[in-house]
């Protein structure tokens, strides 16, 4: 590959990195159960003791290394390999994003799972979690027409 | 309270790895590290070689022997299938049209200080919360 087609693309190697690192926070993290998840939702935890605060733990310690991260980057202005920073719409919340993230939340408590935890469970628990994710797939592709 | 915070440093550690993950894809290549987008983005969409590597990853990284499946999984054995498939089906169908989520949202979001994201993380965090304490209350039914 010539410098010129190096530059802007995303290295393959580099973001197999990125998911296996993702995949281990997450497995280490705890946030692979949906019963821990489940532990955090439940917010009648907090009257009779039982509540699991890990779920807040794992946020805490993501954003207090990702929030650095990502200035410094907004800083330099590009990505490393000279890309732009990919800026998701800054317009107001519409709609369209609080039925989304509504209709997450419910999914997320009804199974105590959302998309990152329920792709590593498909390695340790394939059955349960292709059941979840076969569906989740669809969904994502049924939400949008582009 | 140290006792307490000793008991969730695997939490915080594992939280640590996440973040380092996001923030090593974003100052690499400029990319969100946000599951559902990068998972619909590598089904049907451009560039779709670098999602698929860093899903790899992500389900590779279930292989790595951090203890027993079962203790890992806790829960999701246990869950009925058509509770995991509606589920499933919820949560592909919301993150797809929010455009995001817990990673997306939740981490990434949150690191740029979105708006958006801020206001996202709020309605499915709440949404998730009373969707536990119905079903909570309503066991009887449900069961």
């Amino acid at each position: 590959m010539s410098p010129a087609s190096a530059r802007g693309s995303t290295s393959t190697l580099a973001a197999l990195g990125c998911g296996l690192l993702f995949g281990a926070g997450l497995l280490l993290s705890g946030m692979t159960s949906p019963a821990r998840v489940l532990g955090f939702l439940d917010i009648t935890g907090q009257i009779t003791g039982q509540w699991d605060p890990s779920l807040a733990f794992v946020m805490g310690g993501a954003l207090a290394v990702a929030a650095p991260l990502f200035a410094l980057a907004r800083r330099r202005g590009a990505a490393l390999n000279g890309r732009p920073l990919a800026d998701p719409a800054s317009r107001l919340p519409d709609a369209r994003l609080l039925a989304g993230a509504a209709l997450f939340g419910l999914g997320w408590g009804l199974a105590g799972l959302c998309p990152g935890p329920a792709l590593v469970d498909l390695a340790l628990r394939p059955w349960p979690a292709l059941v979840f994710t076969g569906p989740m797939l669809a969904g994502l592709l049924l939400s949008r027409r582009d | 309270m140290s006792l307490a915070l000793a008991g969730h440093l695997p939490n915080l550690a594992g939280g640590a790895l996440i973040g380092l993950a996001a923030g090593a894809l974003r100052l690499t290549s400029g990319h969100i590290a946000g599951i559902s987008g990068i998972a619909r983005l590598a089904l049907r969409g451009p560039e779709r070689g670098w999602r698929l590597a860093f899903l790899a990853g992500l389900i590779l990284a279930g292989l790595i022997p951090a203890g027993p499946a079962a203790s890992l999984t806790a829960g999701l054995a246990e869950t009925p299938l058509p509770t995991l498939a509606g589920a499933g089906l919820l949560v592909g169908l919301g993150t797809g049209l929010g455009n995001g989520c817990t990673s997306g949202h939740g981490i990434c979001g949150l690191a740029r200080l979105s708006r958006r994201s801020l206001v996202a993380v709020a309605v499915f965090m709440a949404t998730a919360m009373l969707t536990v304490l119905i079903r909570h209350h309503t066991a009887g039914i449900w069961q």
